[in-house]
């Protein structure tokens, strides 16, 4: 004897999230211009003011940063039901630390004069305010991929504004990129001279104090945002 | 003086509303109210109406500047004659001084009033006349040498970052004049500091006399201060130095201009002086009595007459918008101004040009001095309620 079945399954079963659904893209986008971490919650400033001299150390501490938040976010992601609600920070100091030292030792093997110029502040992206930030805001509440994608946002959020305010320093301060001499002998030759505060730490508040104006005055949605 | 009211009642309907040139209305304003006083009225309420507008008080400092100015183009010729060893009349001296001066002026006025009017046309608000003294400070705390692309690229970051980025005329914190020699010592500090102050330009038949030294009093008096000039010649500024800054007398012309008219605060003048004073005769008691020619046994009256102290505390100090502004405040930040003065050029020579650095610092500062004075007035009405 059949008993057909009338009524529909009780539980209907939840629709797997496409893994670029519009909102993990929104996830990964919103740090590269309507929040982001330098420009708008204002985080991470004292590395910006000093590796920004030139464009190659700014773009491989880019590059450092991304990794970091990337990584940890995911990990703590993933462990984040298994976290004790009172250690959590001191957890995440594990992690961060550990990527860090990472990235650190990876440096000093295949690129030792940068790991020079950038010095101390490799092992200072431990106290970068955007890394401990997103754990906290994001990663801790948030499953494992968008975790990811938010890391990679902030990070390359963070990596823009470092290459732009570099491009202006290296530019103006030593008539360079990337080590290139890009301002040609001419210009000197007619009285131009290299602006010696674009080598100074206040230029890069500057020009990121510029970047604020200009981005605020594009972008509607940051109007009489504090 | 009819035919340009002729003209400016004949091209007004372009720039009112429905004009062709409606945008540009700031710039036309700007323009009008230069030349003459508006035929408008206030429509509503009661509001205080004076003569001493905006721009009659920049006019006055302008007037005040004018000692100073003419002296300084003199100087520029005398200093440039001086080191041929050629003799040159008081005419042939400041003509000479009057065609170097007058390009870095022009320079200036036009990169700094050009920012300007952008600003008022893009955001709509009518040309202010904070720009007025601005651009004729600029050139005054320069060398002669400074080339002009220098004197048009601090003119605009001035402009740009001192004043509009914070709304415009009254609303800068710091003196937008000073921080575009800031810009400069620190953006070009090879053309700020070193044998740059007195035009070298060549001369047919002449060399360059021996003995002919770059060096300014700042830099001398922290070697041997007695190698310094007499007390007249840098009381009379026959020294080299940046444009205006040299003569403490034609500083002193304007100072009394300043505070006839009221224009400027005498508090904060007379506090700065007697803050260099003060802060001269400590370092000259604490002064190690084995090493007689040492900075700090400098007399505390040379700090008056040494490099820009006179023009700075003059024009610099007792701007109005970014100096402190209650009474008891204006003692304390001009106090502060002429004793960091001389801590900073007796202990730090990298910074010669103290007097620059110290005002901008109690710049920042003028708003905290500002806060706890008014504070402590409270504290103390409270205690006696």
């Amino acid at each position: 004897m059949s008993v057909e079945s009338t009524s529909a399954p009780a539980v209907q079963e939840k629709k797997k999230e496409a893994l670029f659904s519009k909102k993990n893209v929104r996830t990964l986008r919103d740090p590269l211009d309507d929040n982001n971490p330098i420009t708008v919650q204002v985080l991470g400033i004292c590395s910006a003011l000093a590796v920004t001299v030139q464009v190659k150390p700014a773009l491989i501490m880019a590059a450092g940063v991304i990794f970091v938040t990337a990584f940890s976010n995911l990990i703590t992601s993933m462990l984040r039901n298994s976290i004790p609600n009172r250690v959590r920070i001191i957890v995440q100091l594990i992690i961060v630390a550990t990527l860090v030292t990472i990235v650190d030792q990876v440096l000093k093997a295949y690129m030792f004069d940068v790991s020079k110029k950038l010095s101390v502040f490799v092992g200072l992206i431990i106290t970068n305010c955007i890394v401990m930030g997103r754990l906290e805001a994001f990663a801790l509440a948030q499953k494992p991929w968008p975790s990811f994608l938010d890391g990679v946002g902030n990070g390359l959020g963070y990596g823009i504004i470092l290459v732009v305010v570099a491009i202006f320093r290296e530019l103006f301060g030593a008539g360079t990129l990337l080590g290139f001499h890009v301002i040609p002998q001419w210009a000197y030759d007619h009285g131009y001279v290299n602006n010696g505060l674009m080598v100074l730490p206040p230029a890069a508040l500057f020009v990121i104090g510029m970047y604020i104006w200009v981005q605020r005055s594009w972008n509607k949605k940051l109007v009489n945002v504090s | 003086m009819k035919f340009l009211q002729n003209i400016i009642h004949s091209i007004k309907p372009h720039f009112e509303k429905g004009g062709r040139f409606e945008k540009l209305y700031p710039a036309f304003e700007a323009l009008e109210t230069f030349l003459f006083v508006p035929g408008e009225t206030t429509a509503h309420g009661v509001h205080i109406r004076d003569a001493m507008d905006l721009k009659r008080t920049m006019m006055t400092v302008i007037i005040a500047l004018v000692p100073t100015m003419l002296f300084g183009m003199w100087n520029v010729g005398y200093q440039h004659y001086l080191a041929y060893g050629m003799e040159a009349t008081l005419m042939e001296n400041f003509m000479f001084g009057f065609w170097k001066v007058l390009p870095i002026i022009v320079v200036s006025y036009a990169a700094g009033l050009g920012v300007e009017f952008i600003f008022s046309v893009l955001r709509g608000h009518p040309v202010s006349e904070g720009y007025l003294v601005t651009g004729l400070l600029i050139p005054l705390t320069l060398p002669v040498t400074c080339p002009l692309w220098m004197v048009a690229l601090a003119a605009i970051f001035c402009t740009l970052l001192g004043k509009e980025i914070f709304g415009g005329t009254g609303m800068n914190f710091m003196n937008p004049a000073l921080l575009a020699r800031a810009f400069l010592f620190f953006a070009f500090p090879a053309y700020m500091s070193g044998d740059i102050w007195t035009d070298l330009s060549p001369e047919a038949g002449h060399a360059i006399v021996d003995g002919f030294s770059g060096a300014t009093n700042l830099v001398t008096f922290d070697v041997n201060f007695h190698n310094l000039p007499s007390v007249g010649d840098m009381f009379w500024g026959f020294e080299q130095g940046s444009i205006g800054e040299t003569s403490a007398a034609a500083c002193l012309i304007g100072a009394l201009i300043l505070i006839i008219t009221g224009v400027g605060s005498w508090q904060i003048i007379v506090a700065s002086v007697l803050g260099v004073l003060g802060m001269g005769l400590v370092l000259q008691g604490l002064a190690p009595a084995d090493m007689p020619n040492h900075a700090m046994h400098t007399p505390a009256y040379y700090h008056l007459l040494m490099g820009g102290f006179a023009f700075g505390a003059v024009f610099m100090a007792t701007d109005p918008v970014s100096a402190a502004q209650t009474e008891r405040g204006k003692w304390i930040y001009g106090v502060l101004i002429g004793a960091f003065t001389v801590i900073l050029r007796v202990y730090n020579p990298a910074y010669p040009e103290a007097v620059m650095l110290s005002i901008l610092l109690m710049n920042v500062f003028a708003p905290l001095i500002d806060h706890m004075v008014v504070e402590q007035h409270i504290k103390k009405r409270l205690k006696r309620a």
